[in-house]
């Protein structure tokens, strides 16, 4: 059984929907720890230690949070920029991360449309997280592509929403399980445009 | 005065076995009041004998009463109400009127019927809101409803009183009691006005301005018992003024109440009067079991019956149907039906009165006191029914949203203290929207933050009953910034004993302070100038030199870590207690450990921060 670590990262959770869904929906299965970045760190003051520890002790380390700016909301950037020291994460002494997974599991507000070159954000997701791939690589982690929930500006219906809700718990229960084909989850461009062919049954 | 003792203590006995006995089954205090009344009545043991007499002293608690609860309400509250209490009380009165007045003239003249259709149209509210205050139900939305309707009722007494001697059908039998000090019938009727209108000029007048100042003064001798004594003679004096001049003294002390609801007073009159209203109340509610006519009731059994029967199936009828016409939630319907469906304590006043004014002849109206001592005995099981078996079925989603905005908006935080610190924390919750009820002790100071529009109330946070009057109960939160250390450790202990429920966060003296709060089982608690001298040392670094965003790191690595080995130093203190070492010893032992952990303390932590790194090396 994968330990899975969830760094959640959201600056206003009261007000989400979607990601406070997501997250519901797995909160107290057994392996998965969340860990509330604003919640834990509301005036940033990352305790590295505790972070380098929390890290060591799990397998899969996965990062929710929604799309802001192409990106992150910025703690998931200043936890990247003090977590991952040299000599821990990276570098030839550090090898902390090294043979774990990652993958970032992404609520946005465009549609699939946007997302592609021509589209009105003129990129694809998985270009404009390519900073994350990078950093996996360096760490020698294993990179799987996002779980992405698209259009959610355009206030997604109780049924699409209980979808996904649904699907992330079976794709984290699958991951938990090792039930996910790694090499096929790779050939998607979300780890979620098809997750029966990558999920083996039980 | 032997007797009145024995009497006294024969009342008090009673009331304190009968009512935790009454508690503990579940059956609420009005019941177990009223089966105390039954069993040392003349039908029960006949321990006590004259209890008209007794009844009509106790009557007063209702007064008091009624004194409490326009204390808690503020008169822009009272306006927001207008439109239940004139709509839903108004339409209450007058169809249960004509209803019971339909059904009795086809068995009595008109007159009759109507004078006991308005009087049968009113309900308990002794009764009806000491069980709702009970139960938690005062605040929620059927809960005002049923307010509502009862400060109309009791609005309504004095018009009936007025027209009841119009509807004399035999002459009058004796003096009409009217226990004024002048006869004010004797004057014209706009000048009777004018009086009745005067009166409750002076009313607003002492309760805004000259029972401030007056208060004050008392306040600042610290002696309780006279504060105590100023509340009671207020009622007291309210309702003399309210009988000299024709008007329910209920309605006067009513008034009072609210004008006083925004003063800084409020909670330090409802903890003072408190005990006294319940104590009376209590006496009244014995001698209504104890007033109850066996022996009549079982001569007429059938008629009585039918009387209590159809009061309270006609009552509920139009109380359920005006709920539906107003348009009150389902789930609130019941409720409001099963609360008001009985009579009340003023039948017993106007049946009197019309007697004596030749309204309604003796018999009848022994026969309908009766009845309505009956029903106002089933009241509080009434209410048992509804909470076993309607209540679960119905539900509870709109009654508790009710609350949940209650306890948002009314006071869910108390604030003890509003010294310098509790100041600043004061207007801090209030820029976020919440708005505390502060308690402080000193009468200056409330003065000057009134002025500032800050609800403050004067008195002393470590009383418990202060407390209670000022919502602990139902308060979420409890912020204590006493001044002193150990007025706020008493205030702990009283809270964690009290309200197990209520969060508690302290400002703690220092770091020993902090101690023996941990010790309370306290959570939350910050030194009061911790924080301030670690904001003053990032200051003094900026100034030596170092860049804004390192100064400010490093003192929050310092806090950190101090807050770090808070479990450490804790146990360390504890042992050094647990062996005796002299206060002194005490002290430098810790500041040596602190200082130990200090030169100890990792800071090279923030060096690492940002300093990159070749992958390849």
């Amino acid at each position: 059984m994968n330990k899975i670590l969830i760094l959640f990262a959201h600056p206003a959770f009261k007000r989400s929907t979607i990601n406070a869904a997501l997250r519901d929906g797995i909160e107290g299965e057994d392996g998965i720890t969340i860990h509330d970045l604003y919640g834990a760190y509301p005036d940033f003051f990352i305790d590295v230690d505790y972070e380098q520890r929390l890290c060591e002790a799990h397998d899969i380390i996965i990062f929710q949070h929604p799309f802001y700016w192409y990106s992150t909301p910025a703690i998931l950037k200043e936890w990247l920029d003090l977590v991952l020291e040299h000599g821990w994460a990276y570098g030839s002494q550090g090898n902390a991360l090294a043979g774990k997974y990652t993958l970032q599991a992404i609520t946005a507000g465009g549609d699939g449309a946007s997302y592609r070159t021509g589209g009105t954000n003129g990129h694809t997701i998985g270009e404009l997280i390519s900073p994350y791939r990078a950093t996996a690589s360096l760490c020698g982690m294993h990179w799987l592509p996002p779980f992405v929930v698209l259009g959610v500006h355009r206030g997604l219906p109780g049924v699409i929403v209980n979808g996904h809700v649904e699907r992330y718990r079976q794709a984290i229960i699958a991951l938990r399980d090792g039930r996910v084909n790694y090499q096929e989850a790779a050939r998607h461009e979300y780890l979620n445009s098809n997750l029966k062919a990558i999920i083996r049954e039980p | 005065m032997e007797h009145f003792l024995l009497q006294l203590f024969i009342f008090l006995i009673a009331a304190t076995i009968a009512v935790p006995l009454a508690r503990t089954c579940r059956l609420g205090s009005v019941l177990g009041y009223l089966i105390a009344g039954i069993v040392i009545g003349p039908f029960g043991l006949s321990l006590i004998a004259e209890t008209e007499e007794i009844m009509h002293f106790t009557e007063f608690g209702v007064v008091m009463m009624l004194f409490l609860v326009g204390l808690e309400l503020k008169p822009s509250l009272l306006w927001q109400m207008r439109t239940p209490i004139l709509g839903i009380g108004g339409s209450q009165v007058f169809f249960s009127t004509v209803l019971i007045t339909l059904i009795g003239i086809l068995f009595i003249p008109w007159q009759q019927a109507l004078a006991i259709g308005l009087t049968l149209a009113l309900s308990s509210t002794a009764i009806v809101l000491q069980t709702l205050r009970e139960k938690g139900l005062l605040n929620t939305g059927p809960g005002r409803s049923i307010f509502s309707v009862l400060l109309f009722q009791d609005l309504a007494v004095i018009p009936i009183l007025a027209v009841l001697p119009l509807l004399a059908v035999a002459g009058v039998h004796g003096e009409a009691h009217h226990g004024a000090f002048f006869d004010l019938t004797a004057l014209p009727g706009y000048a009777r006005l004018l009086v009745v209108l005067v009166a409750i000029g002076f009313i607003y007048i002492l309760g805004r301005y000259i029972s401030r100042p007056l208060f004050r003064r008392i306040a600042a001798t610290r002696m309780r018992e006279i504060f105590v004594a100023a509340a009671l003679a207020l009622v007291i004096g309210i309702s003399l003024l309210m009988i000299a001049v024709g008007l329910s003294p209920a309605l006067g002390a009513f008034l009072a109440g609210v004008v006083l609801a925004d003063s800084e007073y409020r909670h330090e009159l409802e903890s003072d009067i408190e005990p006294f209203k319940g104590l009376l109340l209590g006496i009244f509610f014995i001698s209504i079991g104890a007033s109850l006519n066996f022996t009549l009731i079982g001569e007429q059994i059938w008629l009585i019956e039918g009387i209590v029967l159809g009061l309270v199936a006609g009552k509920f009828a139009v109380l359920f149907l005006v709920s539906v016409v107003f348009k009150m939630p389902k789930a609130e319907r019941w409720l409001f039906g099963i609360a008001l469906c009985q009579g009340g304590e003023f039948a017993f006043v106007l049946f009197q009165f019309a007697r004596v004014n030749g309204v309604l002849p003796q018999p009848l109206t022994e026969t309908l006191i009766s009845a309505v001592a009956l029903s106002m005995f089933i009241a509080p099981l009434l209410f048992l029914v509804y909470e076993r078996f309607i209540g679960p079925r119905i539900s509870h989603a709109a009654l508790s949203r009710e609350h949940d905005h209650i306890d948002g908006h009314d006071h869910s935080v108390i604030l003890a203290g509003f010294g310098k610190l509790g100041t600043d924390l004061g207007r801090f919750l209030i820029s976020a929207g919440i708005k505390p009820v502060i308690l402080d002790h000193n009468e200056t100071s409330v003065e000057l933050l009134r002025n500032f529009g800050f609800e403050v109330y004067y008195g002393d946070a470590t009383r418990l009953d202060l407390l209670e009057s000022a919502g602990a109960a139902e308060a979420t939160l409890i912020i204590i910034c006493l001044g002193e250390h150990e007025p706020a450790r008493q205030l702990v202990t009283l809270v964690r004993k009290h309200y197990p429920h209520l969060k508690i966060a302290v400002a703690a003296e220092d770091r020993r302070a902090v101690y023996e709060f941990m010790d309370l089982g306290v959570v939350t608690m910050r030194r009061k100038t911790f924080d301030s001298a670690l904001a003053l040392g990032q200051d003094a670094l900026q100034l030596l030199g170092y860049d804004r965003y390192e100064a400010y790191r490093l003192m929050r690595l310092f806090r950190k870590k101090d807050e770090d080995t808070l479990p450490e130093l804790y146990r360390i203190f504890t042992e050094d207690r647990d062996s005796y070492i002299s206060m002194y010893r005490q002290h430098n032992h810790e500041l040596a450990e602190l200082m130990v952990k200090d030169q100890q303390t990792d800071m090279d932590e923030l060096d690492k921060a940002w300093a990159g790194g070749n992958p390849h090396e």
